[in-house]
């Protein structure tokens, strides 16, 4: 696993291999797993995405009947063809919704890098892939690069909520899925890294406040900015936008900000929006309604 | 870590860490037991506790027991298939200390065949975890190898016969760990090997002067796995 940008972008220098090998040969190396059988494994991974985004049904609600039904609404409101963001960033915010819904009704999903997350990155490469009719071979090329991302950010700092807060979870999906972006778009190492510390720059110090400790509220609209942003960050990359303070340092930041965060907003469903009267007349229905079962 | 953990795994929501690695800590109990498992006294501690009911945690530890993948649409059922598995278990909290992780759980297993297990697992992070402690002394691996938990008295010359016997086996050791409550108290040896240890080696050592517990975690399917 990387653990550095900077390693990575020098051996892309030295070696002259795309990225998302010299990603896969230190995966396969540190794992005993041959180059064939890791690509496997990742298609795998690509077509349970395509799975997850076909199996939504707008019709299913939470247990806690919080969250369902919201990409059913955007899914209307894009095809009736009047929306602010337009087609391409509507049917991103669609394809982010069905499956953090999904997510939400306990159905199967693909952690990307964590569940609560799972919308942002197969939101974008989906959606990437549709509009620029890209062969499936190279969104898991795609697929690579966004893990070895995700992994720097766990060598340095973390991928989850209960000790980084939501920077580590929607904020690190983001920055893989800006990566995987303009990698896809041919964009060198450098650059893959810029795009991950735009990303990352904009989420950094995001409260995980869930309401009633539920990864439903916010987390399900949540997954809209992550896939938002990361398109936002690859387009700022490509057209030459620079990230001042180094990508490996970005994530240092989040490190830190995330072991300054008061408990009451990682995880434990207490502070932040979970903190709110709302929230907190929310659990309370929650836990009666339990009790009269 | 593998890549596979960060793009994946495929799994019944809706969290990694409270759900999927839930159920990889039930797994890993299951596993390091080494039969199935007739009683559980499941612990949670911190944010498992807090907010573990409402992402399935206790219905994913038990679902883990019984040897459920992270993937198996099951998983919301399975307080019903424990019962119908003749698994009988009990949930309740616990305060593990400051230093334990917020996604801590502590089991107290008893198998078919009477074997007993106490084990803390913590949930690091996108379904990966980690087991912090074992039978009372602190260990600390993923149950990504084939691992053997060696508990023996902290005397000299046990880690030498106990790498000697398994390098002898042709088992290599890819990471190891030592612990000790104190200086010539009980100690416990890691090993996380690249191969599976057999039966035969794990008998052995079992029978060595001073060797107090051999726990194995095999990666085997159910089936093929070792008794200890
Ligand atoms: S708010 Fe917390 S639980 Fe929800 S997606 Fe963010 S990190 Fe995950």
């Amino acid at each position: 696993m990387y653990d550095s940008f900077a390693r990575l972008c020098a051996d892309e220098r030295e070696k002259n291999r795309p990225l998302w090998e010299l990603i896969r040969s230190e995966d396969c190396a540190e794992n005993g797993q041959s180059l064939s059988d890791s690509w496997q494994e990742m298609e795998r991974m690509y077509a349970a995405m395509k799975e997850e985004d076909r199996d939504y049904d707008p019709g299913r609600l939470s247990n806690s009947g919080l969250v369902g039904d919201e990409a059913g609404r955007m899914h209307a409101y894009r095809t009736a063809g009047s929306t602010i963001s337009g087609p391409f960033m509507s049917l991103v915010m669609e394809r982010a919704l069905k499956i953090a819904d999904s997510n939400a009704c306990m159905q199967r999903i693909v952690a990307s890098p964590t569940a609560g997350s799972c919308g942002v990155v197969p939101a974008v490469l989906l959606s990437i892939q549709e509009a620029r009719d890209i062969p499936d071979r190279q969104i898991v090329q795609a697929l690579y690069v966004a893990g070895g991302i995700g992994g720097i950010i766990a060598s340095r700092a973390t991928l989850a909520g209960a000790e980084g807060g939501c920077q580590a979870e929607v904020g690190a999906a983001s920055a893989m899925a800006a990566g995987a972006l303009v990698s896809l778009m041919g964009g060198r190492a450098q650059q893959t890294a810029n795009a991950a510390a735009l990303a990352l720059k904009n989420l950094l110090g995001l409260a995980c406040d869930p309401v009633a400790g539920l990864v439903e509220v916010p987390c399900v609209k949540r997954n809209v900015i992550g896939a938002v942003n990361a398109i936002s960050a690859a387009d700022m990359t490509m057209a030459g936008i620079a990230s001042r303070i180094p990508p490996d340092e970005v994530i240092d930041a989040m490190r830190t900000i995330g072991k300054r965060m008061d408990p009451g907003i990682r995880e434990t469903g207490t502070g932040g929006l979970a903190g709110t009267p709302t929230a907190v007349r929310i659990r309370e229905q929650i836990r009666a309604a339990k009790q009269e079962k | 870590m593998k890549l596979t953990d960060i793009i994946g795994p495929v799994m019944v929501g809706p969290s990694s860490s409270h759900t999927a690695g839930a159920v990889r800590i039930g797994n890993a109990g299951r596993r390091l037991l080494g039969q199935p498992v007739r009683e559980a006294r499941i612990s949670l501690h911190g944010s498992f506790l807090a907010t573990g009911r409402g992402h399935g945690t206790d219905k994913a530890l038990v679902a883990g027991l019984l040897g459920m993948a992270v993937d198996d649409r099951r998983i919301p059922d399975s307080f019903e298939l424990a019962r119908h598995a003749g698994l009988s278990f009990s949930i309740d909290g616990i305060d593990l200390g400051d230093a334990a992780h917020p996604n801590s759980a502590r089991l107290i297993l008893t198998g078919e065949r009477g074997r007993k297990l106490e084990m803390v697992g913590a949930s690091i992070g996108g379904g990966r975890i980690c087991i912090t402690e074992l039978d009372g002394l602190p260990v600390n691996f993923s149950g990504d190898f084939p691992t053997l938990i060696v508990h023996n008295e902290d005397l000299p010359g046990h880690v030498a016969r106990v790498t000697t016997l398994l390098s002898d086996s042709g088992i290599n050791i890819a990471y190891m760990q030592l612990n000790r409550a104190h200086r010539g108290g009980q100690a416990v040896m890691v090993l996380e090997c690249d191969q599976e240890v057999p039966q035969e080696v794990l008998t052995r050592l079992q029978a060595m002067d001073g060797i107090v517990k051999v726990t194995f975690l095999s990666l085997l399917p159910e089936g093929e796995m070792s008794d200890v």
